[in-house]
């Protein structure tokens, strides 16, 4: 019981991610229209258009006017990652994410070292080459090599030589070349929801007064640059828009300095703990 | 650690990370050529344009799900296609003209053209491609393909020719017409040899294309509504001094020069 509790929000990102990919398999193979199609584009019911916005932008990049289902659908997404933040994506959607999670555990459990460094920032200049190199060639550039299409549509429509492959790259990557390579310095779909993520009301709330710095937080966060204690301590919350919003902080702190929070209330309750009499009254 | 917009653009200025960029930049435009470079495959009804198609298709594969037949995949790893666009193998599951073309329907970037009639679709176009093997070639009575073929008589329409072999039966060839054929592959897939000897061709390689400046005289004749037959009588040809007075007064008009 203690163990399910300790890891809840693990068990539930797991949860989301089986739950939209099972319905996504029962939508191609049994026709169950619950959600067809994939994390590229899909609807719900049938009718709601959901589209990958980073996918749309890089088809109008190659010049190409789209139909306005697809339009309202990357819309749709926009507004909800906004609104939850941009890497909840990666935390409790993607599947890559799961693999590259995978990754580091074989990494802590065998405690190896990394090799190589590549900047976290890599992953915006890449973001920022996908546009112009899908104007030069023609088609969406980041789509055609997509680790994430790939075993994205390999899982519903089949497993074949490209899950194997894709996986298997994506794990000996990040266990033995670059910690958290492909998730954390590589991906430019997580460079763009990062950028979303600036704006997220949703946001992972810290007390300083409960924490006693053991860093346990710091040792399973995927992005560990978030977990800044001087800055959280100043605004009440991570502000990074790289925080994937995971909550495996909040689920290992042993004296739970960490919760779920909505960005205004993180920074009011801190106002609180410093006694600003205005703050009392604007969150009652 | 945390990405400062201000770091990020002084950086685009430094050589070193300049020159990454450049090389990251061109690597990747070159991988995706190279996997865009893929055989052409057979794609669903109304289907834009090969260039467009691979540009605006997101590889959502509803299409995939509203075809209620096992014909439409997207194209995996190892298949030798562009990858994650929508395709089909005719020997294995033809297109079965679904009146009203749900693939194309449930397309949400209008990668497939909407509300079109599925006999205008150009999926491809049926090609006798080996006249050796098929049977009707033969001299035997097959016509598999003519039959199986939803534009009946129309897409594929048999020919007769005299057989000189037996020198009493008749071969019934059958013909493909372009104009007809929506490549639905429904003759490729039925044919009954262990290979087929019609299969379905991407139009752009089954088709040739004539010069524009080509002109068929037989043609031209249906298409000009004037008379092209010889005439009874034989032309007035105007006579030597006649024809040759009137040259030298447009000469002289031409020049003003006054005759002495």
């Amino acid at each position: 019981m203690s163990w399910l509790y300790a890891h809840r929000y693990l068990l539930a990102r797991r949860a989301v991610v089986a739950g939209m990919f099972v319905l996504f398999w029962l939508g191609a193979n049994a026709h169950l229209g619950v959600l067809t199609g994939n994390l590229s584009s899909s609807r719900v019911l049938r009718t709601v258009p959901l589209s990958d916005p980073f996918a749309v932008l890089q088809i109008l990049a190659t010049g190409r006017s789209l139909a306005a289902t697809v339009l309202v659908g990357a819309l749709i997404v926009l507004v909800f990652y906004a609104a939850v933040g941009g890497r909840v994506f990666c935390g409790w959607v993607c599947p890559v994410g799961i693999v590259g999670d995978g990754a580091s555990w074989i990494r802590r459990r065998f405690a190896i070292r990394g090799q190589f460094r590549v900047a976290r920032s890599a992953r915006f200049w890449i973001l920022a080459l996908a546009l112009p190199v899908s104007a030069v060639t023609g088609v969406a550039a980041f789509e055609w090599l997509s680790p994430i299409g790939i075993v994205q549509r390999e899982l519903i429509q089949g497993p074949g030589l490209g899950l194997v492959l894709t996986v298997s790259a994506l794990v000996l990557v990040d266990v033995f070349v670059v910690r958290e390579g492909w998730c954390g310095s590589l991906c430019p779909l997580g460079a763009f929801y990062s950028l979303l993520g600036r704006l997220a009301l949703v946001r992972v709330a810290f007390d300083p007064k409960r924490c006693d710095h053991c860093g346990d937080c710091a040792k399973v966060c995927p992005e560990p640059h978030v977990i800044d204690f001087n800055a959280m301590a100043q605004k009440g919350f991570i502000e990074s828009g790289d925080c994937l919003n995971c909550a495996r902080c909040l689920e290992v702190c042993p004296r739970d300095a960490y919760q779920f929070s909505l960005r205004s209330n993180a920074g009011a309750a801190n106002d609180l703990g410093e006694g600003d009499p205005h703050a009392t009254q604007s969150t009652a | 650690m945390a990405l400062r917009r201000r770091d990020f653009l002084t950086a685009a200025f430094r050589p070193r990370e300049l020159a990454l960029a450049c090389t990251g930049a061109v690597a990747w435009t070159h991988a995706v050529d190279e996997a865009k470079a893929a055989p052409f495959s057979l794609r669903p009804p109304h289907a834009r344009e090969e260039p467009d198609l691979l540009a605006s298709c997101i590889k959502c594969g509803q299409c995939v799900e509203a075809c209620p037949f096992d014909t439409l995949h997207l194209a995996k790893v190892g298949d030798e296609a562009a990858i994650g666009v929508p395709r089909f193998d005719a020997r294995q599951e033809p297109c079965h003209m679904c009146e009203d073309v749900p693939c194309a329907a449930s397309c949400p970037t209008d990668a497939l053209e909407k509300n079109l009639a599925i006999e205008e679709a150009q999926m491809g176009l049926a090609v006798l491609i080996d006249q050796e093997t098929c049977l009707a070639f033969q001299g035997l009575r097959c016509e598999v393909c003519y039959r199986a073929c939803p534009m009946l008589g129309k897409a594929i329409r048999l020919e007769f020719e005299p057989q000189e072999r037996t020198g009493k039966h008749a071969f019934f060839l059958p013909v493909v017409d372009s104009d007809q054929c929506t490549g639905c592959g429904m003759c490729e897939h039925a044919c009954i040899l262990e290979e087929a000897a019609i299969r379905v061709l991407p139009r752009d390689l089954a088709k040739g294309k004539l010069g524009e400046h080509y002109r068929f005289g037989w043609k031209e004749e249906a298409r000009i509504s004037r008379d092209f037959t010889a005439p009874d009588r034989a032309p007035e040809i105007p006579e030597w001094e006649d024809s040759m007075e009137r040259v030298l007064e447009q000469m002289d008009d031409l020049t003003g020069i006054e005759e002495p």
